[in-house]
């Protein structure tokens, strides 16, 4: 059973059920609220504290410039987010975001494939591996876990491969407009990002997908048996993942006018990270997009106000594994609590 | 004698529930005390606060007479209390003597004397006087063997009071006899056995002493010597069941599923059944008769080998429940909080599971008309919540069963099979999910009934089909189906004795001034006579009732 918060040990209704106390009642209510802003609370205070703290936080450049530079994380994040939800997880997206941007690259440079076909070339891939990934969870019954570091490995080894270990250059003007254009005036990077949190919060929260995602992280025996087609389900959820993954990938060789193999090393962890601060549960069953876009958001924050306060990026680092840990502790609390109530 | 163990005024409170509500118990060394009580009546929560697996709220455990503060599952070892729990909690890859040594294995200085091991587990196993392979892995033993382990487990230190969970639930007939003799073993040397049960025919076999639990509190203790079924029975339900069940007789219309021959993969017999619109069709036997396999099979959970099932006339082979739900066929499951409902999502999430593209248009929700709904529905099924956004998880047993039924009536399926529908909630949800069957009934749906509890079964249902060994091995009409023959036919045995308390506990259950219970005229007369029961049943080949064409 999956409960967000305390308020079950306050839940009344059934007869015999000793009234809650006004106090109890007044948590209840308060409660799941403040989880759900907790995270907007903390991007506040970060905020807050960088703006006192230093003079060029608050410029527009500044804030612009830590849009865009989480936009590729908040779009995996997203796909993550959505895999979570089902109970599932994907570690196979910082090597997918290499892969595609070396495929997007080298399709275009040396197959002549042209920019667009190149791009959507470099998000197939992020789709396929997305496929492979949900395939073997889902029909094989393979741990998710496992499966994903397996390709995680494999995609980081046919990026090098692909490449022969070396960067792509030589890339036409037309591929720097994704990640270094703007659309009225705004990045393009961000525009993305907005276009696919809004997109994936529907899909999350208005769709038969979205509903079915959270029904077989809750209960997977309970979706099935309820007609849900459980592998169809986690095989276009991981579909999507890779997808997201794959555009980061070319989002990235695009501001970087280069495939770079080993492009969004650092991404798996904090796509994750991201989710879970956000709040979503790695039990499965609980999590929001705009949760991991927050959380995109306070990595970002982390990562900009250590530079402004010239704190080292070994510093940084430290902070980073300390929040997430945090995150993770507090989701685990939370259950323990929850499972302990029932 | 004093007391080895005394609980006074426990109160224990779970979300939706007062669990324990001023519950008392007392034990002497060496009794064998039954703990009675229904469902959800608080007997296995009440030993699990003594063995230290729970904390009240309120009230005070004495152990040789003195207060226990704070009780853990460690201390409550240390203090020499051990539970069995109903789901066996043995380490799978560990040899039986690492199981029973398990916690604290004979060592020094932290390295584990696997002789010492060997020795203590057979040492602890021969007291038993059961003969358990030590060297074989948990997981490759029987349910029974897997029990004398864990019993040997807590007989391995310094036993006082031994809790047994619905110990026999699983066993067969002849493994039951040897707990039995087990117990009396471990009563003899001064040991107390509590021994949760709802089954009446063990209680007056091996307690000495029957302690009756409702609602969350002791409602009365006796010697079994000096009580009776009824009394009992009285005590436990607080009314009459016939009153629960006020079964109305519904024209029975044409024939809406019909299975023939069907193989359900794994089993090697086949079973052929029909079910009729209107009908209540009940699938009375025992645990492990593959009752859940065959409705599972049905709905396409679990293959099939062979047969065929033809669901309004056409063809019906799901290769998922998604493919038997679109057609109409919805199953509930027998474990409402493994596969029934969804906690963590809302009264009204879980309604709408199964009919997800009903309330959808290209995928994407109509949330206000399933918001709608799951409204009407669960003021339909009177779910006792506020609100329809309330998390199933933080309901009483017998509104998330409700929310579970809800769902199957929101699906608007016209078969619907139900699994246990009844198992761990409350008496009055009882009753209400006996209505609803009736309501489903004249609405012309065809309800296919599930239950391992005779009473329900044979006070429900419109014509009784009696399992046994994964095929069917009788069937009959209401007016035929007396609690003689179905336990007759759904233990291939005749025990006469245990019969005549069994069935005179499920008689006096259906007893009553309320029409249309299936009494007739034959009614309970018990035969003492071994090998002949009461009312004799026609022999009829395997897996093919009454009613082929």
């Amino acid at each position: 059973m999956k409960t967000t918060d305390e308020a079950p040990r306050l839940a009344g209704g059934s007869p015999g059920v000793p009234a809650p106390s006004p106090g109890a009642r007044w948590r209840a209510l308060v409660a799941p609220l403040g989880q759900q802003l907790a995270p907007f609370t903390i991007v506040f205070v970060i905020c807050v504290v960088l703006w006192i703290l230093t003079p060029h936080f608050l410029t527009t450049s500044n804030i612009l410039g830590n849009l865009v530079q989480m936009s590729s994380l908040a779009i995996i994040a997203v796909g993550a987010t959505m895999v979570i939800v089902a109970a599932g997880i994907d570690l196979s997206v910082s090597t997918v975001v290499g892969l595609a941007g070396v495929v997007s690259t080298v399709s275009i440079v040396e197959y002549g494939t042209g920019v667009p076909l190149g791009l959507l070339a470099g998000v197939a891939a992020g789709g396929l591996v997305g496929l492979v990934n949900g395939l073997l969870v889902s029909k094989l019954g393979l741990p998710a876990f496992i499966t994903t570091l397996g390709t995680l490995s494999v995609c980081g080894g046919a990026a090098l491969l692909i490449t022969d270990g070396k960067a792509v250059y030589g890339l036409p003007d037309g591929f720097k407009w994704l990640g270094n254009g703007t659309v009225l005036g705004i990045p393009v990077p961000i525009v993305l990002m907005l276009v696919v949190a809004f997109a994936g919060h529907f899909l999350l929260s208005r769709t038969t997908l979205g509903r079915a995602a959270y029904a077989i992280g809750g209960n997977p025996e309970t979706a099935r048996l309820s007609g849900i087609n459980v592998a169809a389900i986690l095989i276009a959820l991981y579909v999507i993942s890779g997808l997201l993954a794959g555009l980061a990938g070319i989002l990235e060789a695009s501001r970087v006018v280069s495939g770079q193999p080993t492009a969004g090393t650092n991404y798996n962890l904090n796509a994750i990270a991201a989710a879970v601060i956000g709040g979503a549960s790695l039990f499965g069953g609980e999590g929001r997009i705009v949760g991991a876009v927050v959380g995109a958001m306070i990595l970002q924050l982390i990562g900009n106000g250590s530079n402004l306060l010239n704190i080292s990026t070994f510093w940084q680092s430290v902070i980073v594994g300390v929040v997430v840990i945090l995150a993770v502790l507090y989701d685990q609390i939370r259950h323990r609590r929850a499972r302990k109530a029932t | 004698m004093s007391p080895v163990v005394s609980m006074s005024k426990v109160r224990l409170a779970f979300p939706g529930t007062q669990a324990l509500d001023g519950a008392d118990f007392e034990i002497e060394p060496g009794e064998i005390r039954s703990l009675l009580g229904e469902n959800g009546a608080g007997k296995s929560t009440l030993m699990k606060v003594l063995a230290g697996a729970e904390h009240p709220d309120e009230g005070e455990i004495r152990v040789d007479g003195e207060v226990v503060a704070h009780q853990t599952p460690r201390n409550a070892r240390e203090l020499g209390i051990a539970m069995v729990f109903q789901e066996m909690s043995l380490a799978p890859n560990l040899t039986v003597a690492e199981n029973i040594t398990l916690g604290r294995p004979p060592a020094s200085y932290g390295v584990v004397s696997w002789n010492g091991v060997r020795e203590r587990a057979a040492e602890a196993l021969e007291q038993l006087n059961v003969g358990v392979p030590l060297d074989a892995l948990a997981r490759t033993l029987t349910i029974a063997q897997q029990q004398m382990v864990e019993i040997a487990k807590a007989v391995a230190g310094d036993l006082k009071v031994l809790i047994l969970d619905e110990p026999t639930s699983a066993l067969t007939e002849t493994e039951t006899q040897e707990l039995f003799t087990l117990i009396r073993r471990l009563s003899a040397r001064g040991i107390a056995v509590v021994y949760i049960s709802h089954n009446l025919e063990e209680i007056f076999v091996v307690c000495d002493s029957v302690t009756v639990m409702r609602d969350g509190r002791t409602i009365a203790t006796h010697r079994t010597a000096e009580t009776d079924v009824d009394r009992l029975i009285g005590e436990m339900v607080g009314r009459v069941l016939s009153d629960m069940m006020p079964k109305e007789s519904i024209p029975r219309g044409e024939v809406v599923l019909d299975v023939r021959d069907l193989v359900v993969d794994g089993k090697d017999v086949p079973v052929s059944f029909r079910a009729h619109r209107g009908e209540v069709l009940g699938f009375a036997g025992l645990l492990g008769a593959g009752r859940t396999a065959l409705m599972r099979c049905l709905v396409g959970d679990i293959p099939r080998t062979s047969g065929t099932v033809e669901l309004h006339g056409r063809p019906l082979d799901p290769r998922r429940p998604g493919d038997a739900i679109r057609r109409g066929l919805g199953y509930l499951s027998d474990d409402r909080r493994a596969s029934g409902i969804v906690g963590g999502l809302s009264v009204r999430e879980n309604i709408g599971m199964a009919c997800l593209s009903l309330n959808a248009r290209y995928g994407v929700m109509k949330s206000l008309q399933e918001r709608r709904l799951a409204v009407t529905t669960a003021e339909r099924l009177r779910i006792v919540t506020n609100g329809v956004e309330k998390k199933v998880g933080e309901l009483s047993g017998g509104n998330q069963q409700k929310v579970v039924l809800g769902k199957w009536m929101a699906a608007g399926v016209e078969v619907l099979i139900l699994d246990e529908p009844t198992r761990g909630i409350d008496v009055g949800a009882k009753a209400e999910v006996y209505q609803l069957v009736n309501d489903l009934a004249r609405e012309g749906k065809a309800v296919i009934l599930v239950s391992s509890y005779l009473p329900e079964v044979l006070g429900m249902s419109d014509r009784v089909l009696v399992m046994r060994a994964g095929s069917i091995v009788g069937e009959y009409d209401r007016e035929d189906a007396t609690s003689e023959s179905v336990m007759y036919d759904a233990t291939g045995q005749a025990k006469p004795e245990e019969f005549t308390r069994v069935t005179g506990y499920v008689d006096s259950l259906l007893a009553g001034p309320a029409p249309g219970t299936p009494r007739g005229p034959e009614a309970p007369q018990t035969s003492g006579d071994p090998g002949t029961p009461a009312a004799p049943v026609p022999a009829r080949p395997t897996g093919t009732p009454e009613d082929r064409p």
